[in-house]
């Protein structure tokens, strides 16, 4: 994995063997002991998520709709059928799904800028101690912790358009609307989805970026404080790019996380989203269990993650660039 | 490093021959969910006020089922949300309960997948035969010229439920018949500061109802004699558009109905803040909620004109819960008497008297406890002016389809942005090439 | 713009925030701290509110408290039981997640073997599988093996766990290494000089020194079972049901008990939360040393 390691292990690996010469159970144990560790988390990635996934895959090139499901192996194969329908963007179903698909890479990409933004100021300005600071950091990390159910359903009460809390403060005490806006149909749920995934997201960047933080040597602040830097430019020029290796990985896992979440529109809006705010996720699960279609179901996942494959592996070929392989 | 090479081919072995017998679907292994004969499961779906009101009910009737056969009949009640993604992982894996309750809408769909029972004259006969049924009843329990997938077990109808002291305050005399006297009445009751008609603009299924409704009262359906969607013929056009200008321009329901789906217009009609619902046997929900009988009438749901009737006057659509037993069963025996005991004339007064439906069971219709003003209108509507939704294979696409077309033309209107002729037909033309092409 | 604020007080230390940063600080982290608290407040204080409060508009004060709404949520759904299962399934997922995890990050973070990198590469590749890609397949290959060997997986609270704590896995594997690495190789040689078998010292001597690396990463499991729906929905009946889809009950065809709701949203958040809070510490010192490094 790192170039330092595959170094070390000669010695590592040939000290324990010399120490206990009576006892050594030969090169076989040794050999097989770091597989047998994995083995279990082998096995499960691979019943849980690798063997589903290439059934996945299988089922994509099937004509699996209601007529078959019920003994999907007698499913006829449909060749590409399911993926020429999901990718012909000039027909309602792809055209759909192009849609689905831009709505949900404009939401990732506010979602996950606002959520580092948000996350990483609140970060720095919680560097050094203040009175409270413990109480507001604990307070930070509420909406995190909370079951993704009870938070959610907690904004849907607050959007409601009649009785909720946003159009009261928004409409009735603050008069910034003419009338009662909605929340959770039409245009304007996209900015509910936004708001509600920031809301439970940014306390995961901060915790992160607050760890990160810790591991900034003191002596570079006060380095820089020698040479004159403000405050600003301290952060600009010492906290942020010390901080680039824990944004690379946070970033992306953000990415994935938000980009992949099923929970949040799905409690925010059921199981029919409305158009502004149709996450890809949602969309594929309407598109095989509501019209029972689970083939073109598949091929629309199958796209997808052949998507996050693409981005994930641009993304970290041009963010490992300047960084040392060693430190993957 | 043998071993481990051993080891690893082995578990990735293991793994490919799971995911090859996964392959071979729930076909042959696929038994029943339990291999005695002594017990059965069944899923109920949630027809009272909560899933504990509904296992009060039922589980009184279980037991009396046990006594008398010795068969005990384990019991979910599933909610809706979660009703149709359960019987659809049961009819994937072939592990699912022995009998089960679906809406009967769904009838067709479910009979497509081949998972249920067919109801042929010989499983008929050991039930009292198919003559014990209502036709009307029978007439949603799967496509025409197949043997029905199901069989009925409680009825409803939508009926205009209104609140009679508002109708007083607004000086409005007798309840309205037709639309055009809907809206009229709703300028009076607007007057009077309280909200006209309750809707459920995001319930996808309370949407295709209404819109059904209404495409039969222009003289149109949704699906060619052939089974082939036709969305947007003029008449269908018409029809929906007429369903979403009551948001739209006749202002008579609420913008914030626009986005309700959990029967938020029930409890707002229960609390007096809305004239009018249009609901099926709301009865037993009202008064939960704590409204009194006497607080509200009941009256048919108003037509374009005339009377209810066929044709174009029907004014409801042939609502139900139908019973089905799941192929897979290992108890088939006992599933068939279940099935019989849930729709003797006993149980059948028993049952559709705590959940205010009306028996499908002729015999058990007649009863006086069905017999109240409350039901006469119900009754009257389900004999002569309801209509069963489409028996075709696509229905539940067709729920979902349109009935969000609905739900998306609603929010449209909800914004103040102009619902026309032509924002509907290409509603529906979006809804309809997202059928399944066959 | 800090060097006078420097000099005048110049044994603080040398970060010593000027006022602009003071100022925006404190307007950022009171309008941060609103937006955070609003929601818990509507939850809390809707929780305490009568019916009629809640499907009435909304009002910041509520006009009448009553506890009732804490004594229905038992009776109007079997939270209790929802409640067990959620414990049972996150609590079994969150161990055999740390376990596995512990001992995939050690191989990983002391051996050096053929295959080690195809091995992080695909487990950490998991993380981006879209849970709507296998959630039907493994649902199929439940039900497949349950058949052929009779372990009933689908339905099961087993099952379940079998599934959170494969969630978890990647994550936790990949935090850990990071912590395990920054673990002094010389503590666990020396046991092994000692006469410790290579599991020896995994467990006396590189877990003791990880203890924040795995509380960080029991959590993160935990939070992930504890809250998961898309899966719990297909997965389990009536027996098994967990809270998250559970809590779905409160919605009735009836009305919606939004106080009901709201309360035992908050009944099933506080273990949670607390836990979290109580451990926020480990997590901080676990992140620092182990996944962001």
């Amino acid at each position: 994995m790192t170039t330092a390691t595959e170094v070390r292990k000669p010695v590592h690996k040939s000290s324990p063997g010399a120490a206990r010469h009576p006892r050594r159970p030969g090169r076989i144990r040794r050999v097989s002991l770091p597989y047998l560790l994995l083995l279990p988390a082998l096995v499960l990635e691979l019943l849980v998520h690798l063997v589903p996934m290439v059934i996945g895959i299988v089922m994509s090139f099937k004509e699996l709709t209601q007529f078959y499901i019920r003994d999907w192996g007698s499913a006829p194969w449909s060749g590409l059928d399911n993926y020429s329908m999901s990718v012909d963007f000039n027909a309602p179903v792809g055209e759909a799904l192009l849609h689905s698909f831009l709505v949900t890479v404009g939401f990732t990409l506010l979602s996950v800028a606002l959520c580092w933004l948000i996350g990483t100021a609140a970060a720095i300005c919680m560097q050094d101690t203040f009175r409270g600071r413990g109480l507001l950091r604990a307070l930070f990390l509420v909406p995190y912790a909370l079951p993704v159910y009870a938070a959610v359903i907690t904004w849907v009460f607050m959007f409601q358009h009649d009785n909720g809390l946003v159009n009261h403060v928004l409409h009735d005490q603050l008069h910034l609307t003419d009338k009662p806006s909605f929340w959770l149909i039409g245009d304007n749920s996209f900015y509910a989805l936004l708001t509600v995934s920031v809301w439970k997201g940014w306390p995961f960047a901060f915790l992160i970026v607050m760890a990160g933080l810790q591991n900034i040597p003191k002596e570079l602040y006060e380095a820089a404080a020698l040479d004159g830097a403000g405050m600003w430019q301290q952060i600009r020029r010492i906290t942020l790019p010390s901080l680039r290796p824990v944004n690379q990985v946070l970033v992306l896992v953000l990415f994935l996380w938000t980009f992949n979440d099923f929970n949040t529109p799905y409690v925010l809006f059921g199981r029919s989203a409305p158009e502004a705010a149709d996450l890809i996720s949602v969309h594929i699960y309407q598109a095989s269990f509501v019209t029972w279609n689970f083939g073109t179901g598949s091929a629309m996942s199958v796209l997808l993650l052949l998507f996050l494959l693409v981005v994930t592996g641009t993304y970290l070929l041009l963010t490992s660039r300047g960084r040392r392989a060693a430190d993957v | 490093m043998r071993t481990i090479r051993a080891a690893a081919v082995g578990a990735v072995t293991l793994s490919l021959a799971l995911a090859a017998t996964a392959c071979g679907g729930g076909s042959s292994t696929g038994g029943g969910s339990d291999n005695s004969p002594k017990t059965l499961t069944y899923w109920a779906s949630n027809q009272g006020a909560s899933i504990a009101v509904d296992k009060k009910v039922l589980q009184p009737e279980l037991d009396k089922f046990e006594k008398r056969t010795g068969i005990k009949v384990k019991l979910e009640v599933v909610p809706w949300s979660d009703l149709l993604n359960r019987i659809l992982t049961a009819t994937t894996s072939g592990q699912g309960p022995d009998v089960l309750n679906i809406g009967n809408t769904w009838s067709a769909s479910l009979q497509a997948t081949g998972a249920l029972l067919p109801w042929d004259a010989k499983n008929f006969a050991k039930i009292g035969g198919k003559d014990r049924f209502v036709d009307s009843a029978l007439g949603s329990t799967g496509a025409e010229g197949k043997d029905p997938a199901a069989v009925p077990l409680y009825s409803m109808a939508y009926a205009l439920y209104y609140n009679k002291q508002i109708f007083a305050d607004a000086g409005i005399s007798k309840p309205p018949a037709t639309w055009d006297e809907l809206v009229a009445d709703g300028k009076k009751i607007s007057a009077k500061g309280k909200s006209v008609l309750g809707a459920e603009g995001s319930n996808v299924a309370e949407n295709i109802h209404h819109v059904f409704v209404f495409a039969k009262q222009h003289g149109a359906d949704f699906f060619t004699a052939d089974g082939k969607p036709d969305f947007t013929n003029d008449n269908v056009v018409a029809a929906v558009k007429q369903y979403v200008d009551l948001m739209a321009k006749d202002k008579v329901i609420p913008t914030g109905n626009a986005e309700y789906a959990q029967n938020q217009s029930v409890s707002d009609f229960a609390k007096g803040k809305q004239a009018m619902l249009l609901w099926q046997s709301a009865s037993s929900n009202l008064k939960s909620q704590g409204m009194s009988e006497d607080a509200y009438g009941i009256a048919p749901v108003p037509v374009q004109s005339g009377t209810p009737g066929t044709g174009a006057q029907v004014n409801s659509m042939v609502a139900g819960i139908n019973l089905a037993v799941f192929k897979n069963t290992d108890n088939l025996d006992g599933a068939t008497k279940f099935v019989k005991f849930m729709t003797s004339d006993a149980e059948q007064k028993i049952l559709n008297t705590a959940y205010s439906s009306i028996p499908p069971v002729k015999a058990a219709q007649s009863d006086a406890a069905f017999t109240a003003p409350a039901n006469a209108v119900l009754k009257d509507t389900l004999a002569t002016s309801a209509a069963a939704l489409p028996q075709v294979a696509s229905e539940s696409q067709f729920e979902t389809t349109v009935g969000t077309a609905v739900k998306d033309l609603f929010a449209d209107a909800a914004a103040g942005r102009p619902v026309t002729t032509d924002s509907v037909k290409a509603a529906l033309q979006k809804a309809q090439q997202q059928m399944p092409a066959k | 713009m800090s060097s006078p604020a420097a000099s005048r007080i110049p044994s603080v230390s040398p970060t010593a925030p000027p006022r602009s940063f003071l100022w925006t600080r404190r307007i950022f982290l009171t309008l941060l701290t609103g937006f955070v608290l609003v929601p818990v407040y509507v939850m809390i204080s809707s929780s305490l509110k009568p019916l009629a409060d809640v499907t009435g508009k909304f009002r910041w004060l509520p006009r009448g408290l009553t506890i009732r709404p804490y004594i229905d949520i038992w009776s109007t759904v079997p939270l209790a039981k929802y409640f067990a299962n959620s414990l049972i399934v996150a609590g079994a997922a969150t161990v055999c997640s740390v376990v596995i995890a512990v001992f995939a990050a050690y191989a990983v973070s002391r051996y050096s073997f053929r295959g080690k990198r195809v091995f992080t590469v695909t487990v950490l590749s998991t993380q981006m599988f879209p849970g709507i890609l296998f959630l039907l397949p493994l649902f199929l290959l439940y039900v497949n093996i349950g058949n052929a060997t009779g372990i009933a997986l689908f339905g099961s609270r087993g099952g379940l766990i079998l599934t959170y704590l494969t969630f978890s896995l990647p994550f936790s594997i990949w935090m850990l290494i990071g912590y395990f690495d920054s673990v002094p190789r010389d503590l666990d040689e020396a046991a092994l000089v000692d006469g410790c078998g290579p599991l020896g010292a995994l467990f006396r001597v590189v877990v003791p020194a990880a203890i924040p690396g795995i509380v960080a990463v029991a959590v993160y499991a935990f939070m992930t079972a504890w809250g998961e729906v898309l899966f719990a929905s297909v997965m389990t009946n009536d027996t098994t049901r967990t809270l998250a889809v559970g809590l779905q009950g409160y919605s009735t065809l009836n009305d919606v008990y939004w106080n009901q709701i709201m309360a035992a949203s908050l009944v099933v958040s506080v273990p949670v939360v607390a836990g979290f809070l109580l451990l926020q510490r480990y997590l901080v010192a676990g992140l620092t040393a182990g996944a962001v490094k």
